[in-house]
């Protein structure tokens, strides 16, 4: 039950101890979202570690995770709430049975707080123990305008309207993490209230240091060639280039497969976790995979020969 | 908790008033002056084209009272995540900072040269002699700059950057071009042609749905609330169906010189389209890929055109069809195609490049995509076979070939767009056999 940070650094330190390798201006965004009870928007290309902060900072502040994953028709019945119809049509019937005549107690009695199924935007809204819960969009991008309109209210009131009950008020904000990638843009809207931050890929130290976190089993030397290898990837024109979660796998791949070193056997057999378009895979594969490790080797011996 | 978080909210803004009183000398930022400067940071962000209102100056001093200014990083962060809300405005804003937080006065002063907003022609000619020098200024600077060089795709990027925009003068020598007023009946006519105009687009089903007494799925919701009306006795089922929608629409229109005669005409109808539904998205290209979907969602048509001729450099020259194609597939396909979108592709298939990389780059842009459907204006003769290079490129990878033979007015146009497919299998395409 740990309390919100209260400056940056701390806030980086937060992160850190859930394993979260985070640029100070990650943790500057992520603190103002945390202290000011804004949305915090990230966006960025895939693989980049966006959900993982939401999740990150669910465990470390001990709070609950409300993941709502977005999809296209994405609908009120299933992101707010629904009615359990064969419950109340079951409650119809009884009534029927017991001969009540009263409209509006049964209506009262239907639509009540027992036959509601809570979706996560809701959930989201009601107190649980250790604080308000992190609430997690995750995609928004795939989800449709419609939908994105009908979270404005929500974002910004923090409430939720059922015709048959009332509106439902957050007693505490819940610290809401939304994410995109962007294969459309979100409107400005949406996005004004947010604090907005873009995930970008991380430098080769970071990298470095990610890896020695998320793949501990790789040893030291194949980790630098991995993150060195996928770092002239990003730079090269490929269609989609590998994120930090293709960087993870593999490097287990290859520890997995008992590899201490690069080699371009080595890259040849495993570079479909790497690439996932057929591509970008033809492009890289053969020599032009075996010049880039030349470059990585030779780049990381002079800089061990000037350090060392 | 809750008894703790009163003075927590409190303290950062008065720890950030005790650090500014003791920091009278740093910079030009005191304690009296930091609410205002943000202001006016704020107001060269907006006459930089950034979306920033007073609400957001309102965050940004929440913000930064939040996080203090003693650490210049931080502060920075903390106005970025207030500013921006877009990829493409990082650039802007970072060079924005660097120099108004150095010296708030010298950058209002280059305001109204620099950024993008300009449009002052009296002052251009001495705009022109401070773009330079104030590039070569900021570009010791800024610590991320784009690639240089010709045609390594950052130019045609339509993000607008600093960079770009300054270098204009520099560059070579672009066409604008200007478009003849359109006449009342013309727009009459062609508002008519667009509502008549079927693209040969099927609707898709979506995953939302509607009340519909002839549906085939029962409505729980509204059978409960029909049920209750009648006070439970008896239980009236209600129905529902899917919604259906169009798919998204994405036209890349080819504008060079072979194409240069049909150009107001094909805008005109972009235009029209664009107005008429929604989640459209239009591109043109000649040697560069020019994104101008909000220039289009200007309603009236003139003024929209007026603004697609500024925004476009390369009117009426030559065509590199696959560069083009290649721009689209890494910088937008993934943000516009993402839904299922058709793709209409309004070009002649004459490539300057000879077609170089052309077939790779159609064929990722077919697979990314629900449907293809090429529009050629080109056949002006009925035996027209499309044997030049590009076009033996292009046709294998089309889901659908339509042509046009004497394009001079929206009708036409909508009417071979409204036609029904030629072929609707997947197999055997006619079209296919006469590139061969």
């Amino acid at each position: 039950m740990s309390n919100i940070p209260e400056n940056v650094e701390d806030t980086l330190k937060l992160l850190g101890l859930g394993n979260y390798v985070s640029d100070r201006s990650l943790a500057t965004a992520v603190h103002l979202s945390l202290q000011l009870g804004r949305p915090l928007f990230l966006e960025g290309e895939a693989g980049v570690g966006k959900t993982e902060i939401a999740k990150v900072l669910s465990e470390t502040l001990g709070r609950k995770l409300v993941r709502l994953q977005c999809y296209e028709g994405l609908d009120v019945a299933s992101a707010v709430y629904e009615w359990n119809y064969s419950s109340q049509m079951i409650e119809i019937r009884m009534a029927e049975a017991e001969g009540v005549k009263d409209r509006d107690q049964l209506g009262n009695d239907i639509f009540s707080d027992k036959f509601l199924i809570r979706r996560p935007l809701l959930q989201a809204l009601e107190p649980s123990d250790g604080g308000a819960p992190v609430l997690l969009i995750d995609e928004l991008d795939r989800t449709d305008e419609a939908f994105e309109a009908y979270l404005l209210e929500v974002l910004s009131d923090f409430q939720i309207t059922i015709p048959e009950i009332g509106t439902v008020k957050a007693a505490e904000t819940p610290i809401v993490i939304i994410t995109s990638n962007r294969t459309r843009e979100i409107h400005d809207a949406l996005k004004r209230r947010c604090f907005y931050y873009w995930v970008d890929y991380p430098d080769a130290e970071r990298e470095l240091e990610i890896l020695a976190i998320k793949a501990p089993q790789a040893n030291e030397e194949l980790s630098r060639q991995v993150v060195e290898f996928v770092q002239r990837l990003r730079a090269m024109d490929l269609f989609k280039v590998p994120g930090i979660a293709e960087t993870i796998d593999w490097a287990s791949a290859l520890h997995q497969l008992d590899i201490i070193e690069l080699t371009p056997d080595a890259i040849e057999d495993t570079l479909g976790v790497l690439l996932k378009y057929q591509d970008d895979i033809a492009k890289i594969r053969g020599s032009e995979a075996a010049k880039i490790l030349d470059e990585v080797k030779s780049e990381i011996a002079t800089a061990q020969l000037a350090s060392g | 908790m809750s008894e703790k978080a009163i003075p927590n909210e409190a303290r950062p803004a008065l720890d950030a008033r005790a650090r500014l009183d003791k920091l009278d000398n740093v910079e030009d930022v005191d304690a009296g002056k930091i609410a205002t400067n943000i202001m006016h940071f704020a107001r060269v962000l907006r006459s930089a084209g950034l979306p920033v209102g007073p609400g957001k100056v309102i965050e940004g001093i929440k913000a930064v009272e939040t996080i203090g200014i003693d650490n210049r990083e931080d502060f920075y962060w903390a106005l970025h995540a207030v500013f921006v809300n877009r990829r493409d405005q990082r650039e802007i804003f970072d060079q924005a900072f660097h120099i108004f937080w150095r010296n708030p006065k010298l950058l209002e002063r280059m305001a109204s040269l620099v950024l993008p907003s300009f449009v002052d022609p009296e002052a251009q000619q001495q705009a022109e002699e401070m773009n330079r020098r104030l590039a070569e200024a900021l570009k010791q600077n800024p610590p991320d700059t784009p690639g240089e060089g010709e045609g390594n795709g950052e130019e045609e990027d339509p993000d607008i950057t600093v960079d770009a925009v300054m270098t204009w003068s520099a560059n070579e020598v672009l066409q604008e071009t200007d478009f003849e007023k359109m006449s009342s009946e013309e727009l009459e006519a062609a508002k008519r042609a667009i509502a008549r105009m079927r693209l040969p687009i099927m609707e898709v089903p979506t995953r939302r749905f509607k009340r519909d007494s002839g549906g085939r799925r029962i409505d729980m919701r509204n059978t409960l609330r029909a049920a209750m009306r009648g006070g439970g006795a008896s239980i009236p089922l209600q129905f529902r169906k899917r919604k259906r929608r169009h798919p998204p629409l994405v036209v890349l229109c080819d504008i060079s010189g072979s194409m240069s005669r049909y150009s107001r005409m094909v805008l005109h109808f972009m235009h029209a389209i664009t107005n008429d539904r929604d989640r459209v998205h239009t591109f043109l290209f000649g040697t560069r890929l020019t994104n101008v979907t909000r220039q289009l969602r200007n309603k009236d048509v003139d003024e929209a055109l007026d603004k697609v001729g500024e925004a476009v450099d390369d009117w009426s020259g030559g065509t590199r069809i696959g560069h083009s194609l290649h721009d689209f597939n890494t910088n937008w396909s993934r943000r516009v195609l993402g839904q299922g979108a058709v793709v209409l592709f309004i070009s002649d298939g004459l490539d300057r490049d000879a077609a170089d990389g052309l077939e790779r780059e159609i064929e990722r842009l077919h697979m990314s995509c629900r449907r293809l459907i090429w529009l050629n204006p080109l056949l002006r003769y009925d035996r027209y076979e499309p044997k030049s290079l590009g076009a033996r490129a292009l046709l294998p990878h089309v889901d659908e070939f339509r042509s046009i033979h004497n394009l001079d007015n929206l009708e036409q146009l909508s009417e071979v767009l409204t036609k029904p497919a030629l072929d609707k299998g997947f197999g055997h395409n006619p079209w296919q056999e006469a590139a061969e």
